[in-house]
């Protein structure tokens, strides 16, 4: 199973870590042609707006839009998230997302979330995070803060969470997403 | 229960920053170019380093509108810089709600003695260093992220290159040492033990350290990134060169891309004239802001 982590910009290594600590192959993308022979996407965190313009400058938008679009499964964090959700960057899960919305770096912060399908909670590190303020209905939400800002969510072939699990030991969304490759 | 200002989330915003440039702007139109042209953060300042070398006097944290003023304007992370040793100015820039404060030796320092103890911040903290016992002790006072220090407001790359290499160097070395020589390699390089031993074990730091002082192309940037810095901060670089928002661009690409050479020459293409900068050899120590705060 070949997981390719994009590699533009942000918290690549700790993916590609946790991913090989699974047992997952992993390959970095930075360009067009590296978008070949995948069963999965890692969008990592980051600052969405320099990993949107960098995906343009180098002809990659278009492409990745096309293979999530055909199915190719997306594990989208934070940044992630955001790029998922944009109209304007890969327009794939159908959710209203407000970028940083938590506030600033000081506003950032650690909590216990209780998460659908998870036996105990799990520690999520949000850094000027964003939530979903609205999904549409074949979105299912897995974790929310404040009982209405959605922080982890999962769409057909795609998963996305607002918290950063690559940041943390716990590999249970990672698991979560290979186990949605495996099961494609 | 939610909890902030915790190591995990300072540290962890630097890591979300890896790959990206962080650009010094002096105003909202600057910091406009800046995020258009894929900036990851901006560091509000009034005047940039080579012109507080031109201005010489003190240099001072910037006006907290000013600072604003940015932090309105764009949606991308903003740093300040506060003087050496400067609580208030540092606590004044927290109050604003700056992403990150650069406790900087850009600024004249306030404390000749000692540096701000970061740790009890909501606010993160950068510091520059040029070796492991610098890059160490700010850690131990609760520095966030590592920057090199070159030669600030000079446009010359050479002593960010040293700095990074002496940084990597010395890592290198503990990550090698015996265990019996901890002890004396802690008090060699005045670091505390457990910061040492935590480096001798993953032969790594345990921040994220940045390439500062001197990049003036996208062809230093890359240079920086291939010698292992985990990203960019440019100074008067950009906004100091004839065409910055293509300048502005061309380093962010050259520092996503830093082994596609074919991608950064089409990137650095008629760029116009970049910054002047100084041979380093016609500054006396007193003039190189690198000596302040070790």
């Amino acid at each position: 199973m070949v997981i390719g982590v994009l590699a533009l910009q942000g918290a690549v290594s700790e993916h590609v870590a946790m991913l090989q600590k699974l047992g997952a192959a992993t390959q970095e993308l930075r360009e067009p042609q590296d978008l070949t022979g995948l069963d999965g996407i890692v969008l990592p965190g980051g600052e969405s707006t320099t990993m949107r313009k960098l995906l343009e400058r180098v002809d990659m938008l278009a492409p990745l839009r096309a293979q999530i679009k055909a199915g190719l499964p997306v594990f989208g964090t934070c940044a992630g998230m955001v790029l998922l959700a944009q109209p304007e960057s890969l327009n794939a899960l159908p959710a209203t997302v407000q970028r940083n919305g938590f506030g600033r770096q000081k506003e950032s912060f650690e909590a216990d979330l209780t998460v659908t399908g998870f036996d105990t909670p799990y520690h999520g590190v949000f850094i000027r995070a964003p939530y979903y303020s609205a999904v549409e209905a074949p979105v299912t939400v897995l974790a929310t803060v404040n009982d209405d800002r959605i922080v982890a969510a999962r769409y057909q072939h795609l998963l996305v969470t607002a918290f950063h699990p690559e940041l943390t030991a716990d590999p249970r969304f990672h698991q979560l997403f290979l186990e949605m490759v495996a099961g494609k | 229960m939610a909890e902030t200002g915790t190591t995990l989330v300072k540290r962890g915003m630097a890591e979300m920053q890896k790959g990206g440039v962080i650009m010094d702007v002096a105003n909202v139109e600057q910091a406009k170019v800046a995020e258009a042209s894929g900036a990851v953060a901006v560091m509000a300042l009034e005047r940039v380093p080579s012109d507080i070398r031109a201005a010489g006097g003190v240099a001072r944290m910037s006006d907290p509108a000013m600072i604003e003023a940015i932090m309105a304007a764009v949606s991308i992370p903003v740093m300040a810089k506060a003087r050496i040793g400067h609580i208030a100015e540092a606590r004044i820039l927290e109050a604003i709600g700056v992403d990150y404060i650069d406790e900087s030796e850009v600024l004249t320092p306030a404390d000749d003695k000692y540096h701000i103890d970061k740790r009890d911040y909501q606010v993160p903290f950068v510091c520059g260093c040029r070796d492991l016992g610098e890059a160490l002790r700010r850690i131990a006072e609760g520095a966030s992220m590592l920057r090199t220090k070159g030669e600030p407001g000079t446009g010359n790359i050479v002593e960010a290159v040293r700095h990074m290499e002496k940084v990597n160097e010395d890592i290198a070395h503990v990550h090698a040492a015996d265990d019996n020589q901890l002890v004396t390699l802690a008090r060699d390089f005045r670091v505390p033990l457990d910061l040492l031993r935590d480096v001798h074990e993953t032969g790594k730091l345990p921040v994220v350290n940045f390439a500062a002082g001197g990049v003036a192309t996208p062809a230093d940037a890359a240079l920086m990134m291939n010698l292992g810095a985990d990203g960019i901060f440019v100074g008067s670089g950009i906004f100091k060169s004839d065409n910055p928002e293509k300048f502005a661009k061309a380093i962010v690409t050259a520092t996503a891309h830093p082994t596609d050479y074919a991608l950064i020459a089409e990137a650095s293409k008629n760029l116009g004239a970049p910054m002047r900068g100084i041979e380093l050899s016609t500054l006396t120590d007193d003039q190189k802001m690198s000596q302040r705060g070790i």
